[in-house]
């Protein structure tokens, strides 16, 4: 067990480690997503802004979330790399981990730094703590199957719009618990009214994170 | 901790009815070959005859259709993993990371598979490819020629007893070609073994003591260097592949 | 053996025959009509039947898909693939039917209730599963991917589900059974539904008959 967590830790190391070098996808991740905000802005008239709030600042997680799920395989592609990590002595779903937690950990710092400016710009109440666990609960299950998806295409065609195109629908729920909560974390309902959502989010979680690193191991081997 | 079977214990590599079809097109049709412990055996063929994809069966990233694979002792289907830790790669790839030093490349493989005393086997690695003073550097900024020879240091990091080498002089310049020998030479010298492919029949008839073409998806022929004549196998690698060089 | 099959087929298409007529009957002629909804209701009667199909297809999706990556053998991934295709048919009649239902009733032709939405949803599934194989580089490829996609999106329906039902403030339990139905009305859906998913089995019986053809005549070309 140690092994394991420490080979999917080794992994999640390499990938931020590239990632500092370079910044590639949180920039142009980060970037996507304030993009995304300011013109949600322009497409509302400023009174109506304060409804959509949540689907604004949902719409824009989820794109930018996209976006730095294809990068994570892509990154692999070059060089081979893939092969070279299968090569390893290490059973198929410590990739799966050690990618799905190096994607998480991306989405999450773009999350951390879009949120304050989405405060500022939607002029709502800074900090609830109930937003963490909704942004953390959501990140995860994006990354549970964004993962799976992200390496599968990476090996079609036509990977950018692969991606969308499988990720979109299999989220939806996590999108719609998402933004219902959020929905209602903003005109201060409390946690009791919250559960459901996050129940169906962390059931999602769950059950996909397992099911993923179960048939993670047919998208990679031949 | 598994170990292999006894009987095993002297063929390195032991294939047998191997097939591997990819949708309607079989690529191996029924590959036999059995290779000794310590040998190094050179398999010529062309291009497109099926030489990466014998090379991926028993590297364990492509899964047979059909026949029996042992490598190390280790049948391929059951256990993977400990052959895996047997076997170094070399291929025209170099499984590296660009924005990687060379450093924190190998640090990334010896963490994989477990390498004890990590820092000095990198830094026993990187001097014997001649890239010592290369090792902070980003593999980004690295030649094609220096980046293959790190490829063959990751590939030696573990220490495998088996390397399998896909057309690994692709690419690479006088000096690198000369520490891949170097390298090998030392494999062998260990008893460890050597696959290695490749199209071009001069360059695989310095090395090894075995010879082997594959062609049309099986071994057609196989043979120690000391008992063949080089112009027969010379004429039959012709014949078999249709080429005229 | 293949005149077993010929005989099954045609005799299952009889079956779907009859009992389409048998249906078409209950629907137009037998069922009175319902007290609020009039005439139009009588497509309750069509889309039940087809939601119930563009499940029933993707579980046989499912099944055929785990059965393919267990086994590897290529007749599991054409039943998955047959019934994707008769499935998405099927699935986007659903949503026709749903649309046609609407606008009498609701007046607008689409609205987001939750077994609208959640039958769109399963739509964007199936049309994901068949991409994947459209845009794999190799066949063997497709087929593979194309089963985990299956496995990964039928888990996935009852959540959707789930979520779009209480997206709109509904209990979850209230949509899938109406209340009460009379007997007559029962018996005609029934029967309809009986009769649709004979057809069902005759249209994938058929589509999976071509496939197998056409698998043979790529091997007899390649030899």
């Amino acid at each position: 067990m140690k092994k394991f967590l420490g080979k999917v830790l080794t992994i999640l190391w390499k990938d931020i480690l590239s990632e500092l070098r370079t910044r590639d996808i949180v920039v142009s991740v980060l970037v996507f997503a304030l993009l995304v905000i300011v013109i949600f802005n322009f497409a509302f008239e400023p009174e109506r802004v304060g409804l959509v709030a949540a689907g604004i600042l949902w719409v824009a997680l989820t794109f930018a979330g996209v976006l730095g799920l294809s990068r994570s395989f892509v990154l692999e592609k070059d060089k081979d790399c893939l092969e070279g990590l299968m090569l390893c002595p290490v059973d198929r779903e410590v990739i799966y981990f050690g990618k799905m937690l190096g994607s998480l950990t991306f989405i999450l710092v773009v999350a951390v730094i879009v949120l304050p400016i989405f405060f500022i710009l939607f002029n709502l109440p800074i900090f609830r703590p109930e937003l963490v666990l909704i942004v953390v609960l959501a990140t995860i299950g994006f990354a549970s199957v964004g993962t799976l998806f992200s390496a599968l295409a990476v090996n079609t065609k036509a990977r950018e719009i692969m991606l969308p195109i499988l990720f979109f629908p299999i989220v939806a729920p996590v999108i719609i618990a998402a933004v219902k909560a959020t929905g209602l974390v903003f005109a201060g309902e409390s946690w009791s009214s919250l559960s459901s959502w996050l129940q169906i989010m962390a059931a999602f979680d769950i059950i996909f994170l397992v099911v993923s690193s179960l048939v993670f191991e047919f998208i990679v081997e031949e | 901790m598994e170990t292999p079977d006894s009987a095993s214990q002297a063929w390195a590599i032991e294939v047998q009815g191997l097939t591997k079809s990819f949708g309607n097109h079989l690529a191996l049709k029924g590959v036999e070959l059995r290779v000794r412990e310590g040998e190094f055996l050179t398999i010529f063929g062309p291009n497109g005859s099926g030489k990466t994809t014998l090379i991926k069966v028993l590297a364990t990233i492509m899964k047979p259709s059909s026949g029996n694979v042992r490598v190390a002792g280790f049948d391929l289907r059951d256990s993977p993993v400990p052959i895996r830790r047997k076997i170094g790669v070399v291929s025209h790839q170099t499984f590296l990371y660009d924005d990687l030093t060379a450093f924190e490349n190998l640090k990334f493989y010896g963490r994989m598979y477990d390498v004890p005393n990590l820092e000095a086997r990198i830094h026993e690695v990187i001097t014997k490819v001649g890239l010592a003073s290369r090792l902070h550097h980003q593999v980004r900024t690295l030649s094609r020629g220096m980046q293959q020879r790190l490829s063959i240091a990751r590939a030696v990091l573990h220490r495998p007893s088996i390397m399998l080498l896909d057309e690994p002089e692709t690419g690479l310049d006088q000096y690198a070609t000369a520490r891949l020998r170097e390298v090998l030479d030392t494999l062998s010298a260990e008893n460890g073994t050597v696959i290695m492919t490749t199209h071009r029949l001069e360059y695989g008839l310095e090395m090894g003591d075995q010879v082997a073409i594959l062609a049309g998806g099986r071994i057609a022929y196989q043979e120690s260097k000391q008992s063949l004549d080089v112009d027969s196998l010379r004429q039959t690698y012709y014949r078999l592949t249709g080429t005229t060089r | 053996m293949k005149e077993r099959g010929v005989m099954r087929s045609n005799s299952l298409l009889g079956l779907s025959f009859l009992l389409m007529v048998a249906a078409l009957y209950l629907v137009f002629v037998y069922v009175p009509t319902e007290k609020e909804m009039g005439i139009v209701q009588r497509i309750f009667y069509l889309m039940v039947p087809m939601g119930w199909l563009a499940l029933l297809s993707f579980l046989i999706v499912f099944i055929g898909s785990i059965l393919y990556l267990r086994k590897r053998e290529s007749r599991w991934d054409i039943l998955a693939h047959s019934s994707a295709e008769v499935g998405i048919v099927f699935t986007t009649l659903a949503l026709i039917t749903g649309a046609i239902w609407a606008k009498p009733i609701w007046g607008v032709w689409w609205t987001w209730e939750p077994r609208l939405t959640a039958t769109l949803v399963l739509w964007l599934i199936y049309l994901a599963y068949l991409m994947v194989r459209s845009f794999a580089t190799e066949e063997s490829r497709g087929a593979r991917f194309a089963a985990v996609v299956g496995i990964i999106g039928f888990i996935d329906i009852p959540i959707v589900a789930l979520a779009t039902t209480l997206w709109r403030g509904m209990h979850p339990g209230a949509v899938i059974f109406e209340g009460g139905l009379a007997p007559s009305m029962l018996l005609t859906l029934l029967v309809s539904i009986a009769a649709f998913t004979a057809l069902y089995f005759c249209l994938l019986g058929r589509r999976i008959g071509l496939r197998e053809v056409e698998a043979e005549i790529k091997k007899l070309s390649q030899d």
